[in-house]
């Protein structure tokens, strides 16, 4: 086989690593390189610095060291049964990339990953020392994302955590059962484990010492974790009920929901679906309304009977419409808790409408101008000169926030 | 009527000088022509008069707003800022009302221009113009921005790019950062860069980290509005993605096979039917709870806690379950409830490493509250389950005596979890013979609040292991 050049090895290697839901580059320590002896700033919110055509944002070098793989995950491209091309970087070759197109300011930083070659700890170590190599030889302060794997060694997942920002693992699937079916070298119990060490070494990072020094912090942007939807037979409760669990239990910053989409040379035991897309967004609006909204998970999943989501209004309008008894609410005199159940209203648009409250009655223009989706709010809300009469009670109070209907085509 | 005129280069400061003495000499909004009108000699064209008569104070978050809103390329803006700024001199209070017409304006401008700025760091594309193996490497970009964002964002890119030189040029005011130093100038026209092999490398990415399975091209074009794409190198390639799009996905799920659905669910139902009583080797027992998947607590919880102690203890302790910090460890009695225990242990002289310390149920059960987990108490059909391990625990160790505390190992261990404040402090034997000591469980120390009951608890909980302590020297002097 002729030598596969830079490129080619690029195309495959991104290729491969498209699956990867997050392309995050926030929330890490702030630093930059004004003393003009490194290269790079991180700046808390993180940059997209180009969106692809599937209107994902590209904001870090994603891609595989390797897509060789001794795994066999029916779900993944690279699993060892898969006809697709192999190919792999060298360690200056990763960093070459990341540099230079750091430079030219296409990148954040790097998002690495790996198939599993040799064994776990070989495929962590070579991981570990392009982290090092961009950190310590290039002075390469951008953003670091690794993919750790699940068994590797406690001393390479230490070092990992103290040269990269985030760190992840994927729990893969909503349940145990699922993942043993279709990924039966994965251990559930391992890969949970494997988050509790890293949150556990990122609590005791906090901690100063009895000089009052800080420990070198530990992963300051946290540890995510990404689920496939729509390849096992999960429904929304479950998918929600796992990742309420893994927030509260390992601190995540972020729990991805990736719709199952099809891959080239797919396995057999998978649906042959288009992406449930529509899915994995409801997913994404009830995992908002679960951390920043106060709402409970039995609240979101009782709408419906079947515990999945509904798919033609967002969870807090299907919410809302089964609580009617509640609403209309004032929005000059209803608690900030109240205000953040009304459709249309988000967290920012009710912190504008406490403080302004303060000084006078708010109208529903005020409302408008305070970034409110009044076409979503206005049934569910009193304000000054508005009030929505009996339209909350109206039997077809649903149909107007469902899309219209469509006729199939004739031919 | 006043007349000021704005330099485009240090703008934030020009207005901000001017508008501040306006305001201190009381000028009204009417009375000011803002802008670059004519070629006006002087900032304040023929008239000469402005005797500031006092220092004017302003909300800080106005200052704020108006450095922002200065860049905006609406030529009403220092207009507008002088307007609103006249009225908050005296109210306030305005700058938290977002529903005033005049600052929900400026508030939408200050938007505009951050989202500018925001687009710029993100879309600036820099060609190298030197040699790449040079000690200081030098790039140059081309870009257009809707509003005047160069001077202000071009901070981020010195931050960023410290050990190179570069420079950004825009049809209105171009950012030059050589060695350390940063200069702006008016003036450039679009220059032809030099071709850059990493770009081919970058458009080489940008085809494929795309997923053609999920279209969402209006998605793209609202974060990536079709003005910049004609500075992006990959945004070429955009229409070509798109087209071809549907006939790679259509390929893909027409290349698939199909299969029957695996029925390894029914092989694992299988296998989970438990036998009688774990008879594994010595030493494996660990690691066989470790792997244990006899009720679902297992899916929840991040790990089993085994128990820890020496493998020939006298004295067994159990307790009810791990909490947070033990499903995190996978040590038994590590978090708050385990320094309660150690803090009373130490007071009645019990050697905590003396004994076999463990739980009734190894598995964490909680629910998830936001970001704590919230502890449960196991059910009847859990504790059941997980007394297949606590009884081969027992076999092991063989102790003198069990320290039963709470009500779920007292369930365990004697069959009944009723009564436990009735119960303590008496000797009672297990389902198998061992003579179990029942007392509380140390976290009803940590939940009672009342100062007077949790005394009392403490000092029955103190009593009952000293109880402990004396039968164990007691049947060592019998066995003596």
């Amino acid at each position: 086989m002729a030598r596969q050049t830079l490129d080619q090895k690029l195309a495959i290697l991104s290729d491969a690593a498209k699956y990867d839901a997050s392309c995050a580059s926030s929330g890490s320590t702030k630093r930059d390189s004004r003393d003009g002896k490194s290269l790079g700033s991180n700046e808390g919110s993180g940059i997209c610095h180009a969106y692809a055509p599937d209107g994902r944002c590209i904001s870090l070098l994603k891609i595989l060291m390797t897509n060789f793989c001794i795994y066999d995950c029916s779900y993944c491209i690279n699993r060892v049964s898969s006809n697709v091309t192999r190919a792999r970087f060298s360690v200056d070759e990763v960093v070459k990339l990341t540099i230079e197109f750091y430079r030219r300011n296409y990148i954040e930083g790097l998002f690495l990953s790996s198939g599993v070659i040799r064994s776990p700890d070989a495929t962590m170590s070579d991981m570990v020392q392009i982290a090092r190599k961009l950190r310590h030889e290039e002075n390469f302060r951008g953003y670091i994302h690794l993919k750790t794997i699940p068994d590797a060694a406690p001393e390479l997942i230490a070092e990992a955590g103290l040269l990269a920002d985030r760190l992840s693992i994927n729990v893969e699937l909503p349940t145990d059962a699922a993942v043993q079916q279709y990924a039966p070298e994965k251990k559930p119990d391992q890969i949970r484990k494997a988050m509790a060490d890293v949150r556990l070494r990122k609590d005791a990072g906090k901690e100063k010492s009895y000089t009052g020094k800080r420990p070198p912090r530990f992963a300051p942007a946290g540890q995510s974790t990404q689920m496939i939807i729509g390849a096992d037979g999960s429904n929304d409760a479950t998918v929600l009920g796992q990742s309420t669990r893994l927030y509260s239990s390992y601190k995540l910053k972020r729990v991805y929901y990736s719709a199952f989409s099809p891959i080239p040379d797919s396995s057999s035991k998978l649906p042959l679906i288009s992406p449930p897309l529509q899915r994995e967004h409801r997913l994404y609006q009830a995992d908002w309304l679960l951390r920043f909204y106060d709402f409970q998970l039995d609240e979101i999943t009782s709408v419906t009977t079947d515990g999945n989501l509904d798919l033609e209004v967002d969870p807090k309008l299907a919410w809302a419409l089964v609580h009617r008894e509640i609403f209309p609410l004032d929005v000059n005199r209803a608690s900030r808790e109240m205000l953040l159940r009304v459709p249309g209203f988000g967290v920012k648009t009710v912190s504008r409408i406490l403080t302004t409250r303060r000084h006078r009655l708010l109208r529903y223009e005020d409302l408008q101008r305070m970034g409110a989706s009044m076409k979503k709010a206005k049934t569910f809300i009193t304000a000054g000169g508005w009030s929505p009469g009996s339209l909350i009670d109206s039997v077809n109070l649903r149909a107007k926030f469902t899309p219209p209907p469509e006729q199939l085509a004739l031919f | 009527m006043h007349r000021a005129t704005i330099p485009p280069i240090g703008t934030d400061i020009a207005w901000r000088n001017a508008a501040r003495d306006f305001l201190a000499a009381g000028i009204p909004p009417d009375q000011i022509l803002w802008g670059a009108h004519g070629s006006a000699p002087d900032l304040f064209g023929a008239e000469t008069a402005i005797t500031p008569s006092a220092t004017a104070t302003v909300p800080r978050s106005f200052i704020a707003l108006a450095q922002t809103v200065v860049w905006h390329s609406d030529p009403e803006r220092f207009a507008r800022l002088y307007a609103f700024l006249w009225r908050v001199k005296d109210a306030p209070h305005l700058m938290t009302d977002r529903g005033d017409a005049g600052l929900s304006r400026l508030r939408q401008m200050e938007k505009n221009v951050r989202r500018c700025q925001h687009k710029m760091k993100a879309f600036v594309r820099y060609r190298e113009i030197g040699p790449p193996d040079a000690t200081r490497r030098s790039f140059a970009a081309w870009f257009e921005p809707t509003h005047h964002t160069i001077e202000p964002t071009s901070s981020f890119f010195v931050r960023r790019f410290a050990d190179m030189d570069w420079r950004i040029l825009t049809p209105d005011v171009s950012a030059i950062f050589e060695n350390g130093t940063l200069s702006f100038q008016e003036g450039h026209v679009k220059p032809a860069l030099p071709d850059d092999a990493s770009e081919q490398l970058w458009i080489t990415y940008f085809r494929n980290i795309f997923n053609p399975a999920r279209l969402k091209v209006s998605a793209m074009q609202s974060e990536m509005p079709k003005k910049y794409w004609k500075n992006m190198p990959e945004a070429a390639s955009i229409p070509d993605m798109i087209a071809n799009a549907p006939a790679r996905a259509l390929a893909m799920a027409q290349a698939a096979p199909s299969l029957p659905p695996a029925r390894m669910a029914q092989v694992q139902a299988q296998l989970a039917t438990c036998h009688s009583a774990w008879d594994g080797p010595k030493g494996t027992l660990p690691a066989a709870i470790s792997a244990c998947t006899r009720c679902p607590l297992h899916q929840t919880a991040t790990q089993a806690v085994a128990g820890e102690g020496p493998a020939d203890a006298d004295l067994m302790i159990v307790g009810e379950q791990p909490g947070d910090m033990e499903d995190l460890s996978g040590k038994p009695f590590v978090g708050p409830a385990g320094q309660v225990f150690d803090r009373v242990a130490g007071e009645a002289r019990l050697d905590r490493n003396q004994a076999y310390v463990t739980n009734a149920v190894k598995h964490f059960k909680f629910t998830a509250r936001g970001k704590r987990r919230l502890h449960q108490r196991p059910n009847t059909s859990e504790i059941q389950h997980c007394r297949w391990w606590l009884d081969a625990e027992i076999t092991q160790v063989k102790p003198k005596l069990i320290l039963a505390m709470g009500a779920t190992a007292a369930q365990s261990l004697t069959g009944s979890g009723e009564g436990i404040t009735r119960r303590r402090g008496t000797i009672e034997h297990s389902l198998t013979g061992t003579p179990v000591l029942i007392t509380l469980h140390p976290s009803y120390l940590l939940r009672v609040r009342d100062p007077k009951t949790q005394q009392q608890a403490h000092s029955e909980f103190q009593q009952d292991l000293l109880t402990a302590v004396r039968f164990l020297s007691d049947n060592q002097a019998q066995a003596e």
